[in-house]
């Protein structure tokens, strides 16, 4: 699954992340706020309101704000254990 | 260049860092520029307990030491000792946030790695304690292998220990190197953080129940985007009603020293010259200051409680449909405070076109010497009566000429992101901090350098330029015998007379063509050169003294001259600092003419449609 399309609130671990799909810089500041493989996250809201926009997720203490484009580059899994 | 100690605080952003600098500097900081970037440099004298007297520098905040942002990477060569302009450090404070100790432990252990005789800051741990975290301090100093001070910097807690700790560090040469320790991978720092952060945590409880209650309503797509829009609509009528009695005490304080020069001094020239010039003048702008600093005063609270990224967060769809980030909200509003901050705030956004952009539509958003103008044009034509629901009909006027600014940008960034500057991906990563309170002092120290900023303008920029306007004004006299009016002799009548044509179109009359001049200046210049204009003029007619400004435009110009006038502010080319500050961010005279040229063109046009629509609705 995708972190943009989990159900809100219900916490996850990440899988995979498609470094690929962002600018070297966007990566190392996903990776500076902590997101990486086997951390743990939950969607917490969507903005979206007149369209496009971005998704705010809780990482570890930290929430952080992306676009729905980056959060669609993180597979998420609900049942799996942490990694760290 | 002084010789003291050199301590750095430096940080993740949202470490509570500035209010640390706050509480340890109190008034005595220094604001200044690092030569050749724009970026703040925030240096502060901070007295140690053994009487030691060392310079503090606030650092701007940064995930890494591998920057992605001009003043990130500001930080890294301050820290590595390779900026122009500042010493290498003697010592570095590093501030970590208690209630998110992982990920600011990553940032800490590269620093450390770097072996500067270090003192940590375990800052906000009353929000950590709020957030169901306990910490042990001491447990985190034999891990770090530095002493760790648990603070509250908006409480004062702490500051006597760490400035103790300060004291015992800095004589040291440099600190041990922890084993094993490999700072430049990141992985491996990260789980050693991981590390760390576990064993300092006695216990701990699902986090951010207040901040997430919060963010329910505050990042919800209706109704997070209602609270924005009624926060800012608050905004601007607070602007309006809060500022009517400290308006109306400076007024009265100005028109008894004015009844006093007056009955004191012989009538001369260099009577007319401070009642005129000087009280007039100057008096028309110092008026403002209340509303300028309710208005930075509404800003530093949106920054300061950590409301502003959740204003981004939710602007950030609306942002993207104009080829923006939501990054870029927050220069734009402090833009409403002025378009210099808000232009040298665009640093933060990494990508160039974004950057760009964003610099050419801030002078669009509505600054606050902006205000002065909207104000005086407003209370002379508006009438003070409310609409429907009880709103301030003055108010909702003001507030339709911010819209109108927004609005405007919003369509350059559009055509500027689909020519001259397209390409380029705007992206949106940004942290949201936790909702704090913000500190009484900290808002009263922001908004006194706000106010002394201000006053400055009007001492300085403002003084002269009303002088300068006051001499081409009154000089030469007409004939004793002429019944034209006697700014039609002066040089600037002459001077206006040239550019007259050009305006009269778009409705303008001389005296406003004469205005428009100065306020290149600075914009509030356009209120002070109209006063001291239509005194002169006055002074002539026997019952003139009594008028204030407003009643002297309310006579004179028409409701569509009026109108056209504020909508020619609303796209005004920008004020002599802008531009200057627009030319050191673009490093060079391309982009800024660029900026005068559209902007220029775009008030011409937008008064002059606002002008014959008026007429033609019989206004």
């Amino acid at each position: 699954m995708r972190l943009d399309q989990l159900p809100h609130r219900k916490p996850a671990y990440v899988d995979r992340i498609d470094w690929a799909c962002m600018s070297p810089a966007e990566g190392q500041r996903l990776r500076e706020f902590g997101i990486c493989e086997g951390a743990s996250v939950e969607l917490l809201h969507r903005g979206g309101w007149l369209g496009g926009g971005a998704v705010a997720c809780r990482v570890g203490r930290m929430t952080i704000a992306m676009r729905a484009g980056h959060a669609a580059a993180i597979t998420v899994s609900m049942d799996a254990a942490p990694r760290q | 260049m002084s010789t003291q100690p050199l301590v750095a605080l430096v940080g993740n952003p949202n470490a509570g860092k500035s209010a640390l600098f706050n509480a340890l500097t109190g008034a005595r900081q220094k604001l200044g520029n690092y030569p050749g970037v724009t970026v703040e440099r925030k240096i502060g004298r901070l007295p140690l307990n053994d009487g030691t007297i060392v310079d503090l520098v606030d650092l701007p905040g940064t995930y890494s030491l591998n920057p992605t942002s001009p003043d990130e990477e500001v930080t890294r060569n301050v820290i590595m000792g390779h900026q122009a302009g500042e010493r290498m450090p003697d010592a570095l404070v590093i501030v970590v946030d208690a209630a998110n100790l992982e990920n600011h432990l990553r940032f800490a252990l590269e620093l450390l790695a770097l072996g500067l005789p270090t003192v940590v800051a375990l800052n906000m741990v009353d929000l950590a304690t709020r957030d169901g975290l306990e910490l042990d301090a001491a447990r985190l100093a034999d891990d770090l292998g530095v002493p760790v001070i648990p603070t509250v910097a908006v409480r004062r807690r702490g500051l006597d220990h760490l400035r103790t700790e300060l004291s015992h560090v800095l004589p040291l040469a440099a600190i041990p190197l922890r084993p094993g320790h490999k700072a430049d991978d990141f992985a491996a720092l990260r789980q050693e953080a991981h590390r760390i952060a576990r064993r300092a945590i006695m216990s701990e409880s699902p986090s951010r129940r207040l901040t997430g209650a919060i963010d329910r309503v505050a990042l919800h797509p209706v109704a997070g985007m209602i609270l924005l829009l009624t926060l800012l609509f608050v905004m601007f009528q607070g602007v309006f009603s809060w500022s009517e009695l400290p308006v109306a005490m400076i007024e009265d304080g100005l028109a008894a020293l004015e009844a006093s020069v007056v009955s004191a001094l012989p009538d001369s020239v260099g009577r007319d010259f401070l009642v005129q010039g000087v009280i007039g003048g100057v008096g028309a702008v110092i008026v403002f200051l209340p509303q300028i600093l309710i208005l930075f005063f509404f800003i530093l609270m949106l920054e300061g409680t950590g409301y502003m990224t959740r204003a981004a967060f939710l602007m950030d769809g609306v942002m993207a449909r104009v080829g923006l980030s939501g990054r870029a909200f927050i220069p734009l509003l402090s833009s409403f405070a002025c378009a210099v901050p808000g232009i040298m705030a665009t640093r933060t956004i990494s990508d160039p076109k974004d950057r760009l952009t964003t610099i050419l539509i801030a002078p669009l958003m509505t600054c606050s010497a902006r205000l002065p103008v909207y104000t005086l044009i407003i209370a002379a034509f508006i009438p003070a009566r409310t609409v429907a629901g009880g709103i301030g009909l003055q108010g909702l006027v003001l507030f339709l000429l911010y819209v109108a600014g927004i609005v405007g940008a919003f369509v350059a960034a559009l055509l500027l992101r689909r020519s001259v500057t397209k390409g380029g991906g705007g992206g949106f990563l940004m942290e949201l901090p936790k909702y704090q309170m913000p500190h009484l002092r900290d808002m009263v120290l922001g908004l006194w350098q706000r106010a002394a900023i201000f006053l400055k303008r009007a001492g300085t920029i403002i003084f002269v330029t009303t002088m300068v306007l006051w001499l081409l004004l009154s000089f030469p006299h007409p004939p004793a015998n002429s019944d034209a009016p006697a700014i039609e002799y002066s040089a600037a009548g002459r001077i206006a007379g040239l550019i007259e044509p050009v305006l009269r179109p778009i409705g303008f009359n001389r005296e406003i063509s004469l205005a428009l001049i100065p306020a290149i200046a600075a914009r509030e210049v356009a209120v002070s050169a109209l006063a001291t204009a239509y005194s002169i003029d006055d002074s002539r007619s026997e019952d003139a003294a009594a008028r204030s400004l407003t009643e002297r435009l309310a006579g004179r110009w028409s409701l569509p001259t009026a109108l056209a006038f504020l909508a020619w502010f609303v796209f005004a080319p920008q004020c002599i600092s802008t531009i200057a500050v627009t030319r050191r961010e673009t490093n060079g005279w391309r982009w800024p003419l660029f900026m005068i040229g559209y902007l220029l063109a775009a008030a011409y046009v937008a008064a002059g449609i606002v002008f014959w629509t008026a007429r033609a609705l019989g206004l």
